[in-house]
């Protein structure tokens, strides 16, 4: 980006072409959390206590165990996009932005695997 | 002179000159409790999953921890996160369909949505404890 002329100083600057798809991804999720911790707080509410296990034999069954799947998915990609966004406003130094997201992904897949991976090894057995 | 279009151009004034008010506090306290829940809440969300999985040992540490009394101030504070974040994101929903930006409408809900969060909170932990 140069600075001599009038078009190299706005070259590059504007709309990065992709922000209104974050900003949905980011309601869509909301969405999907709002009813997937909501249906989370009324299970806990609804199991008779929080011994082992009772824990494991409600989360092992079929559709609780897709819920807390979805329900990790669901979570994990919101607090990605939502955490984006703050490292984007408070970490100004380009080089460290940068360092931040590229960590925060992979903190975010790595903890969505390992949870998915606990609900799949939870649901069909091995444990 | 390529630039002079740019130089001593009045700035816009930033946070710190403004007067704080409801909007503003129910602002960053939806992007502070869902920077907490990200943290705090997914975290203790995989360790609670993480012992279910590894077998009885694993959760009855689990449990003593959720059990004492730091371990409830957490979970505590993970559900409070939780019902402010909702409460103002949903304030968030009708916001993006163009409602409630009236100035006295805006006001009123930008206190209710903190109040909704702590009653919620405060609902979720007596249904818990007294049922």
């Amino acid at each position: 980006m140069g600075n001599g002329t009038s078009i190299g100083r706005v070259r590059g600057l504007g709309s990065a072409k992709s922000g209104s798809h974050h900003w949905l991804l980011q309601r869509f999720t909301a969405i999907g959390n709002l009813l997937l911790v909501l249906w989370f707080i009324v299970s806990l509410l609804m199991l008779p206590n929080f011994q082992y296990e009772t824990v494991r034999e409600w989360i092992a069954r079929p559709v609780p165990a897709t819920a807390m799947a979805l329900l990790i998915v669901s979570t994990f990609w919101h607090a990605r996009l939502g955490m984006q966004v703050m490292l984007e406003d408070y970490v100004h130094e380009h080089a460290n932005k940068f360092a931040c997201i590229a960590a925060l992904n992979l903190v975010a897949f790595a903890g969505a695997g390992f949870g998915l991976f606990c609900v799949i090894r939870l649901a069909l057995g091995g444990a | 002179m390529a630039q002079a279009g740019t130089r001593n151009r009045p700035l816009s004034p930033h946070l710190t000159i403004w007067r704080w008010g409801p909007a503003m506090a129910v602002s960053i306290l939806h992007r502070v409790s869902g920077n907490g829940l990200a943290v705090a809440g997914l975290g203790v969300l995989l360790w609670w999953l993480g012992a279910l999985a590894s077998g009885p040992a694993a959760y009855a540490a689990f449990s003593a921890h959720a059990s004492a009394w730091y371990g409830m101030a957490v979970l505590i504070g993970i559900s409070w996160t939780f019902f402010n974040h909702m409460a103002s994101g949903i304030r968030h929903f009708v916001l993006d369909i163009g409602a409630g930006y009236e100035l006295n409408r805006n006001a009123l809900w930008s206190i209710l949505t903190p109040v909704i969060g702590i009653l919620l909170t405060a609902a979720f932990w007596a249904a818990l404890l007294l049922r």
